[in-house]
């Protein structure tokens, strides 16, 4: 499904990327771990087609990522910290804006299923800049899904987000995951990453030092691999 | 979705915020009314001379209201980070121009059909020209500002002072475009005898137009970048 070879970025004189080679396959659910500036966030943004990265290849469904941009485009779906939302427009109007623009037919009906669907059916024509930052999350997750992605990007999904809307967010990837969709999560939070997550990857300098399956959600594990890779703890 | 069924998509979302919020219209129509009202009491209307101001108060108004939009077109993208949200959607950064091209221009257009029959008012002007060749200049110059100073705009918002930055790369840029059209206004406004050098003057601007439409279409990928 994703194939990363040799991916380098540099921005000024800083080398971000080092070679990052990764190979994910269709359905997995990938987190991705790291120290602040790791280059979690950046690895994220190339595959979003946000940055241009410096050299190495990217394939995405077979499709080269600087050749196919508008055919990948249509198969991500990008949640980064910031919600990508309009604040003077309503969760309908934001989600039927997006739904157009990704070519969804029956935008309206389909965001309004959303809405519900993430527990906001009541303010459906609220703006958004009268939200809490849990409520405008939903709606962010919801945006990220109008168009019913192939690849799921998060980054850092779960920061801010009181219990019912994580529980809310982890529900949203599991469908989307027994729908077949791929889901690379930079996070921070093991605890997430290991209960709905069946690999992790830890970054490092620009580089992935470790890349592991998770047979039984286990947070001792993760912890334990991460301080190892990243804090040099045994 | 093509690449201009995206951007009147995107279009269309930029009027309706702007019909939510009457954030840049508002104001670009009360700087164009405070202009002609100033105008008109430093020059006496009654006085024929002053009919010789009014193409260059035209253009005043076209450019500093236009600015006020062109300043706030990209800059109001980076609330949430929405311009992310643009670029991860599938459609060419072309379209994002063209998006936002086309409604600074419908701003701008509604600007000038409120604010110059005002001004022919408040100065007590007959048109003795012709309309058609009149509303082909304004259209052309407005074409040509409103283009270039899209692609600025976009340029310069990822500054810290975009709105100090975005006049002084425009200003240099677009003066071909002010000269030939005020020029060419003056000479409908006032002297018919003289259209072929008002055309002549709209040509070479219709022509600058062309180049820099293309030009910031071509260019707008790497500008957009994150």
């Amino acid at each position: 499904m994703i194939e990363i070879k040799k991916l380098t970025k540099q921005a000024d004189n800083k080398l971000i990327l080092r070679g990052v080679d990764l190979s994910v396959k269709k359905g997995e659910t990938v987190a991705i771990l790291g120290p602040n500036g790791a280059g979690k966030s950046t690895l994220l943004k190339v595959l979003a087609t946000l940055i241009k990265p410096t050299s190495g290849s990217i394939k995405i469904n077979g499709l080269d990522l600087k050749k196919n941009q508008i055919a990948i485009k249509k198969m991500l779906g990008y949640l980064p910290h910031s919600s990508l939302l309009y604040d003077h427009y309503s969760p309908l109007e934001n989600l039927i804006f997006f739904g157009d623009l990704y070519g969804v037919k029956n935008s309206e009906q389909r965001a309004i299923e959303l809405v519900k669907e993430v527990g906001l059916g009541f303010f459906l024509n609220e703006p958004v800049k009268n939200f809490s930052r849990g409520m405008i999350q939903r709606i962010a997750i919801a945006r990220a899904i109008i168009h019913e992605p192939e690849i799921l990007l998060l980054d850092e999904p779960h920061t801010g987000l009181d219990q019912g809307a994580i529980s809310i967010l982890n529900n949203v990837i599991l469908n989307m995951k027994q729908k077949g969709t791929t889901t690379l999560m930079v996070t921070h939070d093991f605890k997430q990453a290991a209960e709905i997550c069946d690999r992790i990857i830890i970054v490092k300098n620009g580089k992935i030092v470790d890349d592991f399956t998770i047979e039984q959600p286990s947070l001792s594990v993760v912890s334990e691999k991460y301080e190892l890779q990243v804090e040099g703890v045994s | 979705m093509n690449l201009f069924s995206s951007a009147l998509l995107l279009a269309k979302k930029d009027l309706l915020s702007e019909l939510k919020t009457k954030q840049i219209l508002v104001t670009q129509i009360i700087f164009a009314a405070l202009v002609i009202v100033v105008f008109s009491f430093a020059f006496d209307p009654a006085n024929n001379t002053t009919k010789a101001v009014i193409p260059g108060v035209i253009w005043v108004i076209i450019v500093f209201a236009g600015i006020l939009g062109l300043n706030r077109s990209f800059i109001s993208e980076q609330r949430n980070d929405t311009m992310q949200g643009l670029l991860v959607a599938p459609m060419e950064a072309a379209s994002i121009f063209l998006g936002k091209f086309f409604a600074n221009f419908t701003m701008i257009l509604i600007v000038e059909i409120v604010s110059i029959p005002f001004l022919f008012l408040l100065f007590d002007f007959k048109m003795t020209g012709s309309i058609a060749y009149f509303i082909l200049v304004i259209f052309v110059g407005s074409f040509g500002f409103v283009s270039i100073g899209t692609f600025l705009a976009a340029l310069a918002a990822n500054s810290k002072s975009s709105e100090m930055l975005l006049p002084l790369l425009l200003f240099p840029i677009t003066s071909p475009i002010l000269i030939g059209v005020t020029q060419a206004t003056r000479i409908i406004l006032s002297d018919m005898s003289k259209l072929s050098s008002a055309l002549a003057w709209t040509q070479m601007v219709t022509a600058y137009d062309v180049i820099f439409f293309v030009v910031a279409l071509l260019l707008i990928d790497y500008v957009l970048e994150v």
